[in-house]
């Protein structure tokens, strides 16, 4: 680790490095999720390129894998400084946050050339190949399968909750390729280019309304066999390690959102009206609100106590699924509750009649039930926690 | 400072269990309830022990060298009732360190603390605070009356709940002396012995088997100068008391539902019905995730309180309701499945179960319950 001084000194030429290069005309504008960076603003556009120029799009990463090779101390006061600045937020993507680490550590040396650069560079954008349409909680039962042939895989079969394939470059994709092995030691891992013949793809509309999910059908898709990652039949081992990547980002949704236009008790305020002493005028959902806002705080600092274990290397690799299980019935329950707060206001589906925010308060609402279902159902973290934690018996 | 325990914590920690091992069976909870303990039996604790554990420095752990005491924080305070949680074992800790030592080291004159604090530090003396007059917790519902008389005050009312407000040395009782019934200002602390002419204790028997009185004060008559802290204002003094004590028993109760929370599990894994070790049935699996999960809640909020008073921050009071609202929640869940989960056994006597689910509803009443404390929290967040 860096002695204090050197940190420090880093923490200054990274503020005096955002100041100088960060555009004002992009000041608190939000990051989101699944952005299309085709179509980013050339501005926007820029200052991501500058980013990703330092490396600082997948700070940790080596720099021969166009990161930063930064230490976790140093990712730390690089994330704190970006958003002490209020900066367009990296973007979150799959090939960065859930493929980049774990290709990190399996992929070959020409797999690693090949895609980490542009992962780092935002020049690539990934989908997940997981759900089959049979296998949703019972994920390793999955179906489609890969044969091969000579030094191809062929590829048939059936993907649902591919998140962006109508837009993406490539897939990560599991895929089964003995059908004769156990259950989980038949599954492999593949990387698949989206532009590969026999790949087509529809998104998927959700009771919330359009969505970025979609289904991926295979019809004889030819995948190179150098496109395997680690070793065939171990993909069910590189998937599971790349889940708790997923689940950690799955559970910081219930942390509360900074885009969100009102906060609870806000909201709260505005629709329910308060008393002389500023208190909300029913007491009932006031409890309700201050119940909500307390787990949020619960929900909090057990995150930057988990953070602090990992620091300390007492950390637990299930903790995941503690915070993606709590983070996200947390937001099922904010969302009944901010619905419940508007009424009538809050049953709206689109139109006149209602305001952009009531409306968007529904879609949230109806959006937030998948929460506790995608990366692995509740039901599913439950059983983790059980066995790999509390380790009860099978 | 981060939220786990530093390497000098973790070696309190280790000494506490050991001597909490030691000496603190489970069983000595049924021993000092039956009075087949050795001694004390109307303490509801062993003073032995107690003096045993200030000698060890524990008594002293926030109060000044000066004073004889350690000049630590509430961090180290909640690592060594945490593990005493965890036994169920009886000590004044609340009452005379938390709750009256420190309202006299917070309101006391120079005199009062050389006086009592040196003792409070060595376990020479225990005192209590007479607070609470109604069922639920609400600090300011003070009806005992403290008039001016010829060389002092003349103190009227009843107290409940004064915890081990029988056999402590020294009365610490919250008075009216001027404002109405539910006024924050207007009250004032008075130090008393307990053998004060019009005075009457009257044991209680609670729940936990500890220690609780019933006191009585019938024209009782006390001098200016047994006066603690500014008159009318005794309000600032008690609620950061009320604050500190409410952060030790939130540390104590979570040491208790943790070692409840682990002896259910442990008996899941071993107990075995339909050819199979309960341990195996979801319906049970899922809701020990769940007690895991709400459990880690209660870590980190209560962790948080103590900091926050160590390092006098601003939102310290709602972090530590905060912490008293979701731990006393936490213990009362898990207090329910685990003697669920024993099922028949789970509902003898014989069975330690028990014992943690009723002291946790102690613990989960004393200084506010999960209501008082969301409320306050409420408030003190602004909505």
């Amino acid at each position: 680790m860096n002695a204090p001084t050197t940190l420090e000194q880093f923490r200054r030429q990274t503020a005096d490095w955002i100041e100088n290069n960060y555009p004002q005309q992009l000041r608190q504008t939000p990051g989101a999720s699944g952005e299309d960076p085709r179509q980013l603003k050339t501005h926007e556009q820029n200052w991501l390129t500058q980013l990703a120029e330092r490396g600082y799009l997948a700070p940790s990463w080596p720099q021969e894998y166009g990161g930063a090779g930064l230490d976790d101390e140093q990712v730390r006061v690089l994330n704190r400084e970006l958003r002490k600045a209020q900066v367009r937020s990296p973007p979150i993507s799959a090939g960065l946050s859930l493929l980049g680490p774990v290709l990190l550590e399996h992929g070959t040396p020409a797999q690693k050339a090949q895609h980490l650069p542009k992962i780092a560079r935002n020049e690539s954008r990934w989908c997940q190949g997981y759900s089959e349409p049979g296998s949703g909680s019972d994920l390793a039962s999955l179906s489609t399968r890969a044969e091969l042939v000579n030094d191809e895989f062929v590829v048939n079969g059936q993907k649902i909750w591919t998140s962006h394939a109508d837009s993406a470059d490539w897939m990560f994709c599991l895929v089964r390729t003995d059908r004769e092995a156990p259950q989980h030691e038949g599954i492999s891992f593949l990387l698949i280019d989206m532009t590969t013949p026999g790949i087509s793809v529809a998104p998927i509309r959700l009771i919330s309304g359009p969505s970025a999910f979609c289904q991926t059908f295979f019809d004889d898709v030819r995948v190179p066999k150098d496109n395997i990652m680690g070793q065939l039949g171990q993909g069910w081992t590189l998937a599971k390690q790349l889940l708790q990547h997923e689940r950690q980002a799955l559970g910081s949704i219930g942390r509360g959102d900074a885009r969100r236009a009102l906060t609870l008790p806000e909201l709260a305020a505005q629709e329910i009206g308060v008393d002389a002493a500023g208190q909300i005028s029913d007491p009932v959902l006031r409890d309700k609100v201050a119940q909500c806002e307390l787990d949020s705080l619960a929900l909090r600092l057990t995150m930057s106590r988990s953070a602090d274990e990992a620091r300390a290397g007492r950390g637990s690799a299930h903790i995941a699924s503690t915070l993606k299980l709590y983070g996200s019935e947390l937001t099922n329950r904010r969302h009944e509750l901010m619905i419940a707060l508007r009424g009538a206001d809050g049953i709206g589906w689109e139109g006149p009649g209602f305001t952009p925010a009531a409306l968007r308060t529904t879609r949230q609402w109806l959006r937030a039930k998948g929460n506790s279902i995608e990366g692995g159902s509740n039901e599913i973290q439950r059983n983790v926690i059980a066995k790999r934690v509390l380790e009860l018996p099978e | 400072m981060a939220l786990i325990l530093s390497e000098e914590q973790e070696l309190l920690k280790n000494s506490v269990r050991n001597f909490v091992k030691t000496n603190y069976p489970v069983d000595q909870v049924r021993q000092l309830r039956d009075g087949k303990a050795d001694g004390d039996v109307a303490l509801r604790y062993s003073r032995q022990l107690w003096q045993q554990m200030a000698a060890l420095g524990w008594a002293g752990i926030i109060f000044p060298e000066k004073y004889g005491g350690l000049d630590l924080g509430y961090a180290e305070l909640g690592v060594v009732l945490e593990e005493l949680g965890r036994s169920l074992a009886a000590q004044p800790f609340l009452s005379t360190v938390l709750l009256a030592g420190n309202a006299l080291l917070l309101g006391g004159s120079e005199a009062q603390k050389q006086q009592w604090l040196p003792q409070i530090c060595s376990g020479e003396a225990t005192l209590a605070l007479a607070f609470q007059e109604t069922g639920r917790f609400s600090p300011w519902q003070v009806e005992t009356r403290a008039q001016p008389s010829s060389n002092g005050f003349c103190l009227n009312g009843e107290k409940r709940f004064v915890l081990d407000g029988y056999g402590a040395e020294q009365l610490l009782v919250v008075a009216r002396t001027s404002g109405a019934t539910g006024a924050k200002e207007g009250l004032s602390l008075f130090l008393l012995a307990p053998d004060t002419p019009g005075l009457t204790i009257t044991p209680l028997s609670l729940l936990d088997g500890r220690n609780a009185a019933l006191i009585d004060f019938d024209n009782v008559q006390v001098q200016a100068s047994q006066v603690v802290g500014t008159l009318d204002r005794a309000a600032m003094i008690l609620e950061p008391v009320f604050d500190g004590a409410s952060a030790g028993l939130n540390a104590e109760l979570l040491g208790t539902l943790s070692e409840a929370f682990e002896r259910t599990l442990e008996y899941l894994k071993t107990r075995k019905q339909f050819g199979a070790l309960i341990g195996s049935f979801q319906a049970l699996k899922h809701r020990a995730a769940d007690m895991f999960c709400e459990r880690e809640h209660a870590i980190s909020l209560t962790r948080e309180a103590l900091r926050a008073i160590d390092e006098q921050r601003d939102d310290a009071a709602l972090l530590v309701s905060a912490a008293k609202a979701r731990t006393a929640d936490v213990a009362n869940l898990i207090g329910r499945e685990s003697v669920q989960m024993f099922g028949g056994i789970g509902m003898t006597d014989e069975e330690d179960i028990g014992l943690y689910m009723k002291r946790s509803r102690v613990a989960e009443v004393t200084l506010g319950d999960a209501n008082y404390h969301r409320e306050r929290f409420a408030t003190l967040s602004g909505f």
